[in-house]
């Protein structure tokens, strides 16, 4: 994965978010070593659109989450949210822009206060930016727990203890919207649901998106799921972009090697379908030594020395389709390139 | 060498009839809101080297059904009823010193997180020989020389340093690879796997799953896989038990129950998952409502409530577990199973009341 490069940023169309060169990393205890969480990443979010961002654990897709929320700051790179650069910005113009881009974690029921009222977690971010009047904001918070399904009498005297963990992520939902947000970053926000809880929380999602025309980025390790969600999606390992392609592309014909990997190892519910032998060993490395070259070459098939040295650049091998590998499955092989992005 | 007999041993031992044989199972808790029926009366069998996956959604009582197999639920405020005979010997009954005698030799169990299951403060090699020096016997030598056979089994690279490593060193695929050697050491004939692959990514998990189907091949081994994920057990089990609310509702080989579902809450398990094959935005199906309380279960089915194909009788009189009539190794519970005619009458009269609502 290898990649770095941004053959794939738009630069027509309404875009909202554009992330840069995104460089986030934590240092390993007084080691002077360091863990490479997200190295030189680049992606846009069109207006509307629905962005999926997949990849293994420590791939980097949830520090990427929180790196545009600047939830931690990156250590580099830009993020320009509805034309304005955040990383420079003042702590109270980001407070501000904040209210704009809201975010629904993994574990519903830790994310929300255990010691409130469901009905005040979500009425509290009106109150704090005084919008509207009281019983205005009454009015808004209880459309939209009606909205998500929670019914507005039992959130007033209930604590998040006496809701299953699917409500939960209703209510995580509701108080995400409640400012009236452009973009919602979902950080695996399915996950810890059953399968049958899990359908109700994405119909819902859909559904409000285009109810409040949102822009989504949703994170996760599912691919089915995030295949059902998203526009367009793209692929993470170890810090690093490897494919970005229209969401039905990407699955029809993968162009990296990890995504067609990836791809093979979901259990398919069906017992008709033969099961593919793995074509990979291992797991991925350490993020603190990444692999020179493009980063997936240990695993990967079909990893030569140039693999080995040099790392790959997105560059578009069908229409919106961008893969940073040079010996890619559809495409061809890359033209010589100067080895300008090779190994950081 | 003695080792090697003794870790092959379950392949050679033979017993007649069905290895593991459930009648009437309940596990109930005493709680101070009341009775909760984790587990309320499950029948099966399950035959010597055959793979059975218990699928269900969370508090369906998979769980608990697998604990109370192996012996390894709190005495206190348990009532346990039923019989569970394990190699023609009833087991339901014993009590923790006997347990111990089949732990390990008869049935070992791996559990979903591989963080919390291994000890952080004894190295790899130690965990994996210790039961074998306390189970069989073995001497400090024989059982180091096991444990790193075990390792290569389960394809851990550089066993010998693996072995000299404490769990935090290794990482969540590998850790699980150790609980497999552990579960492994002592020749199981039954291994109970409890969502051994949940908390790992999707190619460790492939990995795992297929480490699971050689090792139960290779030492003609039950393998018990309990799962909410319907995709993992669809390729790896030979049968299917599918639980809801404390009940078995349908059990059928692998490939009919996919085929031809007789459980209404099966065919909208299977509809809620998103597919691969299916376009972007796909609308998904989903089951309304919520799982059973378990303290106060509805009468009648249990899944009545968020049946679409409810009808009366579904509310008063509980469906027994009935065999297919073309299939006696396919059971189900239902009043009007998917296919029956009252089934497509149903799905017609609730379409036609959705039109009317909207």
């Amino acid at each position: 994965m290898a990649g770095t490069g941004k053959a794939h940023l738009r630069t027509e169309g309404d875009v909202l978010l554009r992330v840069e060169d995104l460089v986030v990393e934590f240092p390993v205890g007084r080691t002077g070593l360091k863990v490479n969480a997200v190295s030189g990443i680049s992606f846009d979010v069109l207006r509307g659109e629905t962005l999926g961002l997949v990849g293994e654990s420590g791939c980097g897709k949830s520090t990427t989450g929180r790196a545009v929320m600047q939830l931690r700051p990156p250590d580099s790179g830009s993020v320009a949210f509805e034309g304005r650069e955040l990383t420079s910005m003042s702590h109270n113009d980001m407070r501000e822009a904040r209210t704009r881009m809201q975010m629904i974690f993994q574990d519903p029921i830790s994310s929300l206060n255990p010691r409130r009222k469901v009905r005040e977690i979500v009425l509290e971010p009106l109150s704090i930016w005084k919008r509207g009047t009281k019983e205005e904001r009454s009015q808004k918070v209880d459309d939209l727990l009606n909205e998500v399904g929670i019914d507005p009498e039992r959130a007033a005297e209930s604590q998040p203890h006496q809701f299953s963990g699917g409500q939960c992520q209703r209510i995580s939902i509701a108080r995400s919207l409640v400012l009236d947000p452009t973009l919602i970053i979902c950080d695996e926000p399915v996950s810890a649901l059953d399968v049958s809880v899990q359908a109700q929380v994405l119909n819902l999602l859909e559904d409000l998106k285009a109810k409040h025309g949102l822009t989504l980025i949703f994170i996760a390790h599912d691919l089915a799921v995030v295949k059902n969600i998203s526009d367009r999606i793209a692929v993470m390992y170890l810090g690093k972009m490897c494919e970005v392609a229209p969401s039905d592309q990407l699955y029809a014909s993968p162009a990296h090697h990890y995504t067609s990997v990836l791809l093979d190892s979901i259990p398919v519910p069906d017992p008709e379908v033969a099961i593919t032998k793995m074509a990979i060993e291992g797991e991925p490395p350490s993020p603190v030594l990444p692999p020179a070259g493009c980063r997936f070459n240990p695993r990967c098939p079909a990893a030569d020395d140039r693999c080995r040295s040099e790392e790959p650049q997105l560059r578009e091998v069908a229409a919106a389709h961008f893969v940073a590998c040079h010996h890619p499955l559809i495409g061809g092989d890359a033209p010589v390139t100067v080895s300008a992005g090779a190994a950081h | 060498m003695s080792q090697t007999v003794n870790v092959t041993q379950a392949a050679t031992r033979e017993i007649a009839g069905p290895l593991l044989e459930l009648t009437d199972v309940t596990t109930h808790f005493r709680t101070p809101r009341g009775m909760v029926r984790a587990v309320d009366g499950v029948s099966f069998t399950l035959d010597r080297g055959q793979s059975l996956g218990i699928v269900g959604e969370s508090g369906s009582g998979k769980t608990i059904l697998s604990r109370s197999i192996m012996g390894l639920l709190p005495t206190r405020g348990t009532e346990r009823g039923g019989s569970i005979k394990f190699a023609g010997r009833e087991v339901g009954n014993l009590g923790r010193k006997q347990m111990r005698t089949i732990w390990g030799k008869e049935m070992a169990m791996i559990f979903q997180d591989p963080m919390t299951s291994l000890n952080p403060l004894m190295k790899i090699g130690a965990q994996i020989s210790e039961p074998l020096r306390i189970h069989l016997g073995m001497s400090h030598a024989d059982a180091a020389a096991t444990a790193r056979r075990l390792l290569q089994d389960v394809r851990i690279p550089e066993p010998d340093r693996r072995l000299e490593q404490y769990p935090h060193e290794l990482s969540g695929g590998m850790r699980q690879r150790v609980m497999i050697a552990i579960a492994m050491a002592c020749g199981p004939t039954a291994l109970f796997a409890d969502e051994p692959t949940t908390a790992l990514d999707v190619t460790v998990q492939a990995q795992i799953l297929d480490l699971l189907g050689e090792q139960r091949r290779d030492r003609n081994m039950s393998l018990v896989l309990v799962t909410h994920d319907l995709g993992v057990v669809a390729g790896h089990t030979d049968e299917i038990a599918v639980m809801y609310g404390g009940k078995l509702v349908e059990k059928a080989p692998t490939r009919r129950l996919f085929a031809a579902m007789k459980m209404p809450y099966t065919e909208a398990l299977l509809a809620s998952i998103p597919k691969m094959a299916d376009p972007s935005h796909t609308r998904l199906s989903v089951i309304g409502g919520r799982p059973p309380d378990l303290v106060h279960p509805p009468i009648g089915c249990r899944f009545a409530p968020r049946c679409p194909y409810a009808r009366e009788k579904c509310q008063s009189d509980e469906p027994p577990l009935i065999a297919t009539d073309d299939d006696p190794s396919h059971t189900f519970a239902c009043w009007y199973p998917v296919g029956s005619p009252e089934y497509h009458e149903s799905r017609e009269r609730n379409a036609a009341k959705k039109v009317e609502a909207a």
